[in-house]
């Protein structure tokens, strides 16, 4: 076979299953990841985010399905892979002694083309934590110091496992300025969160996982409109508020508006809502 | 240099790098076994024959305490931290890895002998090791079989928090058994049963050998290497069979 074209997808998915012992984890996932492309996984914990995406980095083997990462089986641990792959763990430790600019750049020498040091610190907001004892660092600057560990490789592929749980707003705003800059790099980015506006402000696609199985896929504001999910019309009537649910607004707001025009009186309120991520999010990971 | 040989250079020189910015680490590995040679060296000063079971009893201690102790410790510690997993993601050979935190032991290994020998030249009087050889064969096959244990034990210990505790229950009473502060011929006989059933009380065998015997050589003490070669051929398979390397998950 030829090698895969820059053209090819990044990631490639097909019937993917993983089962531990009795635990179907996994239940037969579909999806492609284009390359530069930003791609959620959203869900709840124990939703098959985790496993899903440690097959991908090569740590798991799956049950049964087809998996090919920058045409690579993941399971094979080819160390080409891993030269153009970087991974942020949900959790990674550190050797607590180590300075910042010290160990990144005890990375640098892992790879074959990797990026300036100095760049890397900067690129992450560490340049005035450079000298700095890793154990001394906050919980967010450790995660900036595992997203420079990542990225220093210069990756065409960068897994993000939650990469901003437990951080205040100003640093989540940051983080994900530095995230939609890899994007603008050229990379391609599977990024895993519970949080929707995270995947709402950074994600192109999103696919909502829960119970091993893909619930919904696309992009947020698509994802607003399919998937069975409904516009919301609103109106006062006398003073009330009054709600239809409907997938054909336009035969339904056709339908008020002449009656309104008919019985010449106004439609006070009127106002057409697309659910939110949230709602759709909601929608289909509630518990039956 | 092919590229895996300096790749594993570079991966030592860190490690090592980082060892010696932790002042207890090279506290416990270097001045303990000063300190136990000293205390045990002034309770006996004089009887050379108590000194020539103290001088090789501690060098074996100290094979034991800077692999078995240390790895167990350490690898427990890094794979509990996320640090075993982290590297496993990058292009770094996990050999060359696994390579660097061996060596870095096996370095504190070579220095500690280096210092007993030394101390017991200098303080003690006991002269430079009578078989040069015999002490290192016996050496090496120790550090192997006792770092292949230390890896084989971290297996068992759940989480960081327990692995003093671990560590120690196992690693005390060995040492007080296998005549590391005393002669194997004061102890009760059931307890010398259990002691020569175990791989330290042979390293001190060799190491006593190499050290301070003026007879013999290495083929009187094949009972002791055929010892050590059992318990290395157990924990290379332990420590193979069951390496993880990430934290257990509840």
């Amino acid at each position: 076979m030829m090698a895969p074209m820059a053209s090819s997808p990044a990631i490639e998915v097909r019937d993917l299953r993983k089962t531990y012992g009795e635990l179907e984890a996994v239940r037969g996932i579909d999806f492609n990841v284009a390359r530069g492309e930003i791609y959620g996984l959203l869900g709840p914990n124990g939703a098959g985010k985790t496993s899903t995406v440690e097959i991908l980095e090569g740590y798991r083997a799956r049950s049964s399905g087809s998996v090919s990462v920058l045409g690579h089986d993941p399971q094979a641990r080819s160390r080409e892979l891993r030269r153009r792959v970087g991974i942020v763990l949900q959790s990674s430790g550190i050797y607590s002694q180590v300075r910042v600019a010290e160990v990144i750049a005890h990375f640098a020498g892992f790879y074959p083309h990797p990026r300036d040091v100095e760049e890397v610190i900067d690129l992450v907001g560490l340049s005035e934590k450079r000298d700095e004892r890793a154990r001394k660092l906050s919980g967010g600057q450790r995660r900036r110091l595992d997203l420079a560990l990542a990225l220093i490789g210069d990756p065409e592929l960068i897994f993000l496992d939650e990469p901003t749980t437990g951080f205040d707003p100003a640093a989540r705003r940051t983080a994900w300025k530095t995230i939609r800059s890899l994007k603008d790099l050229g990379k391609t980015v599977l990024l895993t969160t519970h949080y929707l506006d995270e995947a709402q402000e950074l994600a192109d696609r999103v696919a909502i996982i829960k119970g091993g199985r893909i619930l919904a896929e696309g992009s947020p504001a698509q994802l607003g409109v399919g998937g069975g999910s409904r516009y919301r019309v609103a109106h006062l009537v006398d003073g009330e508020l009054v709600v239809h649910q409907t997938d054909d607004p336009t035969r339904l707001l056709h339908e008020l508006t002449s009656a309104a025009l008919a019985n010449d009186q106004p439609l006070d309120g009127l106002s057409v809502t697309r659910p939110s991520l949230e709602e759709i999010y909601l929608e289909l990971t509630a518990d039956a | 240099m092919p590229e895996s040989l300096a790749l594993l250079w570079r991966q030592y020189r860190f490690e090592r790098h980082l060892f010696w910015r932790n002042p207890s680490a090279a506290f416990f590995n270097f001045l303990l076994p000063l300190i136990f040679l000293a205390l045990f060296g002034a309770i006996v000063s004089g009887n050379r024959h108590e000194l020539r079971i103290i001088v090789p009893g501690i060098a074996g201690m100290s094979v034991m305490s800077t692999t078995f102790t240390a790895l167990a410790y350490n690898l427990t510690f890094l794979r509990e931290q996320g640090v075993l997993k982290r590297m496993r993601g990058t292009p770094l050979p996990s050999g060359t890895y696994l390579g660097g935190l061996a060596l870095n032991a096996v370095t504190n290994t070579a220095i500690q002998i280096v210092i007993v020998v030394l101390a017991g030249r200098v303080f003690f009087g006991l002269g430079w090791p009578s078989d040069p050889g015999e002490l290192v064969i016996f050496v090496a096959l120790g550090v192997v079989c006792f770092a292949s244990l230390g890896v084989a034990l971290s297996h068992a210990i759940p989480n960081f928090e327990s692995a003093p505790a671990v560590v120690n229950a196992v690693f005390v009473p060995v040492i007080l058994i296998s005549g590391v502060f005393f002669d194997v011929k004061h102890v009760p006989s059931f307890l010398r049963d259990i002691s020569q059933a175990l791989p330290l009380d042979h390293l001190i065998i060799g190491i006593s050998g190499g050290l301070v015997a003026h007879h013999g050589g290495l083929s009187s003490h094949l009972t002791a290497l055929g010892v050590l070669g059992i318990w290395t051929l157990v924990g290379v398979v332990l420590a193979v069979r069951g390496f993880s390397w990430e934290a257990r998950r509840d």
